[in-house]
């Protein structure tokens, strides 16, 4: 078999294609990570990946019919053949709801560039440090356990359209917990990067030495509402989840909380007296992501004929109101609506809002800080009622202040609806999720202090 | 367990055994003290339906194959996609790479606990018909007629239909001899209808209760599950579901039904009972266990009625295989016996740090999600066995004076250490003195994992036990996903917490 360019996985499947239309959608990805616990590295692994996607096109009497094929591919005699599968299943597929002209267009001045890598060598800096910070957790009792991964996907999207698209994804994070060694607390630090220069181990087993001083002092909390101050990275747990349920067809559908209840959806209801702003933005700064469509499949938010279409900044939330859902061209049909995709990013802000965490800490009479979310699920589509955990750090604020460490709490909480109860909001910062962030980690949140959270029950986890 | 088929000539017609040969010959150069191979093709298919229409179809094909080795007590572990020995050694040489850079960081050596070797072995699920090669045509006519009949039915407004099919083929040898050819099935249809109710603007749907699992095509059409049934019957209880009165907060004793049951069994004793977790491997993830190795034999994880085993041989189960991915033949045994913890899930380095567990000797619990994927201690089938003379579900419905009836699963949340958590369902009916007394909306139960399975105060007979499971499972970093089994009768439950959701949300 012969090895080729992913340029040249594209062009063949495009000429071996015996159906009316193609698109090829190459990843080229390759990924190093490590992994440790209890003071040491457990697992690592460095991997590359090809991944060709081939979406054909058939019209018939009725219509057109779209077959998908993806596969791993090195050599084009593999593309062949996720080819002919691909031209087989449109031909055995029915028409398809979704049927649109496909998008046309030239070639990205970069198209013939080379695909962009990582390797082991990316942490060559923080490994060593990491090394480091072992060492001093073991001498100071304290145990890290933690993971970072880099990863660089380049994708290639070409169509019998005429498209050749390329986009260079740099995506990384890093996560740590640290435990006493008598296990009795917990406290965590995260974050997402491109390409981990800006990732200090000394810097982040630092903050969780502070963290776990924060826990000299431990106060037992009951279950029951709290003011309480989500920072941007509980944030980004509960906003993504908003976001991963915005599609429009399902809300016309009516079965999510952006459904109006008699029909249609809620887009133009305010959702918040606040100048609360929520977007994604492809070309946001540090958090840049794919420009177009890039669609193996349809499913009620991507339509594969939307395939190449360009991405640009897309406001959901304006001033408070729902402004858009998320629509394929399909769907923007069914509700009247622009036409606008999915994208990888989002944004949340408060116009006006400035200081951080710590300075909405400040104005807590008493109330709790909360580190991260965990587990969380949706209860009720209707409401959005999701459930889910603090987890590694919940921590008591009196008169401004960190006082202690306080148990864990199950809460119930819906995400739209705290967009109408926050009291107060910092500046946006970039952010992390800790429940979602390993598949989506471009996100930008402030802190926001919520009055009345509801800390449904206590649990027991530390 | 039998299987009609022999391991896929378009698998073995694949040149992984010279790219194994070139790159444990290539590892071996470097002194390690151990290497595997593994190679891998994951054929899969979703199929969805919406409102009696094809709304995507979608086929993948994952080929590679990936290197690991234990060199100076560490870890080295890197894959690639090429088909070659060439690419074979290449990937081995980072792998070598990676264990290097490791090896700075690594304060435990690595050990595997010792597995007799097995040399050449095949094994191959038991199912009948290999969905992928049933026409896609055919499957497009059966899950849109079903999604239309559903949309055809009183009340309902849409109707969606998905099915998921996966076949694996792995191949495995290590430097100790152990070769293994393997080959299995699983599949996970689910339809749900969708309504409103005009009167309240209460909208809500319900689910199919079919659980995924390690057949082939035949479970659609080949009479081992009721789908004609259950389709039929779906209108009717969601038209129910909508005008349901909402659920009075309190304690409630629970009767639970196998199709809402196994998934708290996952949560919180599959979960919980994994070795790895309880040793602290997964704390900045997937999170501990309440459950620590301290605990053994002494815990009292729930009332005397309870026994739960693992089991990677349970035909049909989802995490059912011949010998996992260190080559350790896979097993059978007890997790909680008696109401008491007495086991746990193991891999080979975990196996070896705690030789009281198992004799020494890993239970087969090591899994890979693909080939891009390092193999990390996975979940067993786990399931709650039936008392050999246990009642029925009606008996056990019977001895409530006051209480819930719990069909299907839908939400679930455990804290990190596998003590809180919270479930929803697909329909909750009212037990008043002993009988079923109509639907109830909003409800959802919550609990501590010890309180739960303490308060189990009778379980089924073998009449009631059935087979659930979850297709998607996740752990680790770089995240993976695993497909489990779980077996349980229908069990009954005194004085549990109820929520009424509406209630929590504030609406």
């Amino acid at each position: 078999m012969t090895a080729a360019s992913p340029q040249e996985l594209v062009e063949h499947a495009l000429k071996a294609t015996s159906s009316d239309h193609c698109v090829v959608i190459v990843h080229d990805s390759t990924s190093a990570n490590l992994r440790w616990a209890n003071n040491t590295l457990t697992t690592n692994g460095v991997m590359h990946s090809v991944t060709v996607t081939v979406v054909a096109f058939h019209g018939t009497g009725e219509g057109t019919a779209s077959g998908s094929v993806s596969g791993s591919a090195a050599s084009t005699e593999q593309v062949t053949r996720i080819v002919e599968q691909a031209d087989a299943a449109a031909k055995a597929s029915s028409p398809a709801e979704d049927a649109a002209e496909l998008p046309t267009g030239d070639a990205d001045a970069d198209w013939f560039d080379p695909s962009g890598e990582t390797s082991i060598e990316v942490y060559s800096t923080f490994a060593p440090a990491l090394g480091e910070a072992f060492g001093r957790a073991t001498a100071e009792d304290r145990i890290l356990y933690g993971f970072v991964d880099h990863d660089v996907t380049t994708t290639y999207l070409g169509s019998s359209t005429g498209l050749r698209l390329r986009h260079v994804q740099p995506t990384g994070h890093y996560g740590c917990t640290a435990k006493p060694t008598d296990l009795s607390t917990s406290a965590w630090v995260g974050g997402a990067t491109r390409d981990f220069s800006d990732v200090d181990a000394h810097a982040m087993d630092a903050e969780l030495v502070q963290r776990l001083g924060w826990a000299s002092r431990r106060v037992e909390l009951a279950a029951g509402r709290y003011d309480t101050v989500l920072p941007p990275t509980a944030v980004a747990d509960l906003m993504i989840y908003a976001y991963w349920t915005a599609a429009a067809r399902e809300a016309h559908d009516g079965q999510t909380v952006f459904s109006k209840r008699g029909g249609g959806t809620r887009i133009g209801e305010r959702l918040s007296d606040k100048p609360l702003q929520m977007f994604s933005d492809p070309t946001y700064p540090r958090l840049e992501a794919t420009p177009f469509v890039s669609a193996s499949s349809s499913n009620a938010i991507e339509s594969v004929f939307d395939n190449g279409l360009p991405l640009s900044r897309t406001s959901w939330i304006t001033d408070g109101t729902l402004t858009a859902l998320l629509q394929n061209r399909y769907s923007a049909k069914l509700t009247g609506q622009p036409v606008t995709p999915y994208i990888d990013n989002l944004v949340v802000q408060v116009d006006g809002a400035t200081g951080s965490t710590q300075d909405l800490v400040a104005g807590v009479e008493r109330g709790l800080l909360v580190t991260c979310l965990w587990y969380i699920r949706e209860v009720d589509p209707q409401s959005l009622l999701l459930t889910g955990l603090t987890r590694d750090g919940v921590y008591l604020v009196e008169n401004g202040e960190v006082t202690g460490a306080v148990n864990n709490f199950r809460f119930n909480e819906s995400p739209v609806d705290l967009l109408r109860r926050f009291s107060h909001a910092s500046a946006t910062a970039p952010s992390f999720s800790r429940e979602w962030g390993d598949y989506f980690p471009r996100t930008a949140t402030p802190a926001l202090r919520v009055p009345d959270f509801n800390m449904s029950t206590v649990s027991q986890a530390n | 367990m039998t299987s009609p088929h022999e391991i896929d000539a378009s698998f073995t017609a694949l040149p992984y055994r010279r790219m194994a040969e070139a790159a444990l010959a290539r590892a071996q150069d470097f002194h390690v003290s151990h290497a595997d191979f593994r190679f891998e093709r994951i054929r899969s298919q979703d199929v969805r339906v919406r409102d009696g229409r094809l709304q995507g179809a979608s086929d993948s094909e994952d080929v590679g194959f990936a290197v690991r080795v234990v060199l100076n007590g560490a870890w080295g572990f890197a894959s690639g996609v090429g088909l070659g020995q060439t690419t074979a050694v290449h990937v081995t040489e980072t792998a070598i790479r990676t264990a290097q850079v490791a090896a700075a960081m690594t304060s435990r050596p690595i050990e595997l606990a010792p597995e007799p070797t097995y040399r050449d072995v095949e094994w191959v699920s038991a199912y009948d018909i290999d969905p992928l090669s049933v026409p896609l045509a055919d499957k497009v006519d059966l899950l849109a007629g079903w999604s239309r009949q559903l949309l055809d039915a009183p009340g309902v407004q849409h109707a969606s239909g998905t099915l998921q099919q996966v076949v694996e083929n792995k191949f495995y040898t290590d430097l100790s001899g152990t070769t293994t050819t393997q080959q299995r099935v699983r599949l996970q249809p689910m339809f749900e209808a969708f309504g409103t109710d005009e009167k309240s603007g209460v909208f809500d749907s319900m689910r199919t209760i079919a659980p995924p699992v390690g057949r082939g095509w035949e479970y659609l059409v080949g009479g081992a599950y009721d789908w004609a049934g259950e389709l039929e019957q779906l209108p009717g209880l969601l038209a129910e579901k909508l005008v349901a009165p909402s659920v009075q907060a309190g304690r409630y004793d629970l009767v639970i039904h196998p199709s809402n049951l196994w998934l708290t069994i996952h949560e919180s004793i599959g979960h919980a009972t994994e070795l790895d977790r309880a040793l602290g491997y997964e704390a900045n993830y997937a999170g501990t266990s309440f459950a620590t190795i301290d605990k053994l034999n002494t815990l009292q994880y729930g009332s005397p009625v309870m026994n739960v085993t693992g089991d990677r041989t349970q035909e049909h189960g989802l995490a059912t295989v011949g010998y996992d991915d260190e080559g350790v033949r896979t097993q059978e045994w007890d997790i909680v016996k008696d109401g008491v913890l007495v086991g746990y899930q193991l891999d080979r380095s975990m196996a070896l740090m705690h030789p009281e567990l198992n004799g020494g000797r890993s239970n087969g619990c090591a899994y890979a999600d693909s080939p891009g994927h390092i193999p990390i201690q996975r979940m067993a089938n786990v399931s709650l066995q039936a008392a050999a003379d246990g009642p029925s579900t009606d008996e056990l419905i019977g001895q409530v004076e006051r209480g819930i009836y719990v069909v299907g699963d839908k939400s679930w949340s455990i804290d990190m250490q596998r003590y809180n958590f919270q479930f929803t369902g697909q329909r909750f009916y009212r037990i008043e003195d002993g009988r079923l007394a109509g639907q109830l909306r909003d409800v959802a139960y919550q609990a501590t994992t010890t309180d739960f399975w303490g308060s189990m105060e009778a379980v089924g007979g073998p009449e009631t036990w059935e087979l659930g499971g979850a297709f998607n499972c996740g752990k680790a970093q770089p995240g993976q996903v695993a497909s489990v089994s779980h077996g349980c009768p229908t069990s009954l439950f005194r004085d549990v917490n109820v929520l009424n959701t509406t209630a929590e949300s504030g609406s």
